[in-house]
């Protein structure tokens, strides 16, 4: 039986199981009167951000792919750019990238407004008559072949690799068989494990291609001159159990499941179709949900043993946890709890279809915790410095 | 992972036959014992010293350098002598990969 899910249907065919009304600053300088744009909005969004600025070749680049992969995820119905005038930026070839996708996109220049208090004017204006048009979009039933959901692990301990990442594996495949499309991304997280992503790839070309990004993050933390262990894994990740990060790695990776690996992607790169990609990324949990968002991912399966409150500005975040004390502790911020698994009452395949479950019903609209408590964390990476 | 695995009354997991290392699904006192599955067998063996709920301990003797094998595959290499039963963690192994401080100019 296929199952359904709700998605509103954007202008070049694809669907967005949210309509969010996004407010992207261009750079650092445009953070504050996109902040108060949304505040006069507030069923709008936000992503204020560092960046924008200083920044040259791939640095630059990668700012300006996430900011426009923001606007064009399908889960946004309608985008604000809010730039300041003299930053790296181009927020004119910005709105033509976003406009492809046939969403409205708008845009103001605080210098050409003419400071600060007018542009927060003329920008709660025109969000707020954008709301009104992205209001009339009617929510269609779709199948769940459509859905683009990213995973990925955070704050994990030593039941992640034993029992949410496994069940979270369940859950890939489950969707994947119905012909839906899986992200993995944490480029750092499979050193120690790559071999075992790079057995599933459909080719050699492919293969390599993850070797490479591997080898990329291993010469950059040859670069730094020091070890890994301590930034990954992390002092909480050490405290529940992992020693070194070929442990984690290993932990990680079943999260994807078993099916073939399709291709890899640069970090924020747009995902091409459906099956099962990785996409370049750091481990950084709100910079990796980030590029996932800008590569289109309509919502992330979140795997966490400490507990984590993260969210995203346009994507639902759902948050799974295979340690049982972290999921009375934080319930709050737990949407699925797999520890059942451990004591030997559910099996993973059991836990991995409950997870499903719960991405359908997201996918209906249902709101994460995340959502209902405002979890709207972004970061944009850097890989270079500031001019 | 099966339900067979994740038996009730099992206090520690090992992911592959190949493993030198046990995960425990309880903490444990210094001296308390604790049971895994191998091969098929049940086998018990006791803790050295107390250690942490989702920590490792080892079930083989693993020598100074030697590898340490999880999910059947390489996780680190022990900097020290590892009896069976020893809290096995960040004093006593370190990782290969990652290790920009072993690169040449590295902080050593």
């Amino acid at each position: 039986m296929m199952n359904m899910i709700k998605g509103y249907r954007r202008p070049n065919g694809k669907i967005g199981i949210r309509n969010h009304l996004l407010i992207i600053p261009t750079v650092i300088c445009a953070n504050h009167v996109a902040n108060r744009i949304q505040q006069a909005v507030p069923a709008s969004v936000a992503i204020p951000h560092q960046h924008g600025c200083s920044q040259i070749g791939d640095d630059k680049d990668r700012t300006h792919n996430l900011l426009a992969g923001m606007g064009k995820n399908p889960n946004v119905g309608a985008v604000l750019l809010v730039s300041l005038g003299c930053e790296v930026i181009d927020a004119k070839i910005l709105k033509k990238e976003i406009e492809e996708t046939g969403k409205p996109v708008e845009w103001i220049d605080i210098q050409d407004v003419g400071g600060s208090i007018k542009a927060i004017q003329k920008g709660s204006e025109i969000v707020h008559s954008l709301f009104r048009e992205i209001e009339k979009i009617p929510l269609e039933d779709v199948p769940l072949s459509e859905l683009i959901l990213g995973v990925k692990c955070g704050g994990s301990d030593a039941t992640s690799g034993l029992c949410s990442n496994p069940a979270l594996g369940k859950t890939a495949d489950q969707l994947l068989k119905q012909g839906g499309t899986i992200v993995m991304g944490e480029t750092t997280e499979i050193i120690g494990a790559e071999h075992l992503v790079a057995q599933k790839a459909v080719s050699e070309e492919v293969a390599n291609k993850l070797y490479a990004y591997v080898e990329n993050f291993e010469k950059e933390v040859e670069r730094i001159g020091a070890d890994m262990r301590g930034g990954n894994p992390s002092p909480g990740n050490i405290e529940g159990g992992l020693s070194t990060i070929e442990e984690k790695s290993l932990g990680c990776i079943s999260k994807a499941g078993t099916a073939p690996l399709k291709d890899v992607l640069a970090f924020a790169e747009e995902i091409p179709g459906s099956g099962y990609y990785f996409m370049d990324s750091p481990g950084n949990d709100i910079e990796c949900v980030s590029g996932m968002a800008a590569a289109g991912v309509h919502m992330v399966c979140f795997t966490t043993g400490r507990g984590t409150p993260t969210g995203n500005p346009i994507i639902p975040v759902i948050k799974i946890t295979g340690n049982e004390i972290t999921a009375a502790k934080m319930a709050d911020n737990i949407d699925v709890d797999t520890s059942l698994v451990m004591k030997g009452k559910e099996t993973t395949e059991e836990a991995g279809n409950r997870i499903l479950e719960t991405v359908i019903k997201t996918a209906q609209g249902e709101l994460t915790k995340a959502e209902i408590l405002g979890h709207q964390e972004f970061s944009i990476s850097r890989i270079s410095i500031s001019l | 992972m099966s339900k067979s695995v994740y038996e009730q009354d099992i206090t520690s997991i090992v992911m592959s036959d190949n493993d030198n290392v046990a995960t425990l699904l309880k903490g444990l006192e210094a001296g308390e014992s604790f049971l895994y599955v191998l091969n098929g067998q049940k086998e018990v063996l006791t803790a050295k010293q107390s250690i942490p709920f989702g920590h490792k301990i080892s079930i083989k003797s693993i020598q100074r350098s030697e590898m340490v094998v999880k999910y059947g595959e390489v996780i680190g290499a022990a900097t020290a002598d590892i009896e069976p039963g020893e809290h096995v963690h960040v004093h006593n192994i370190e990782g290969i990969r990652g290790r920009g401080d072993k690169a040449e100019g590295g902080q050593k």
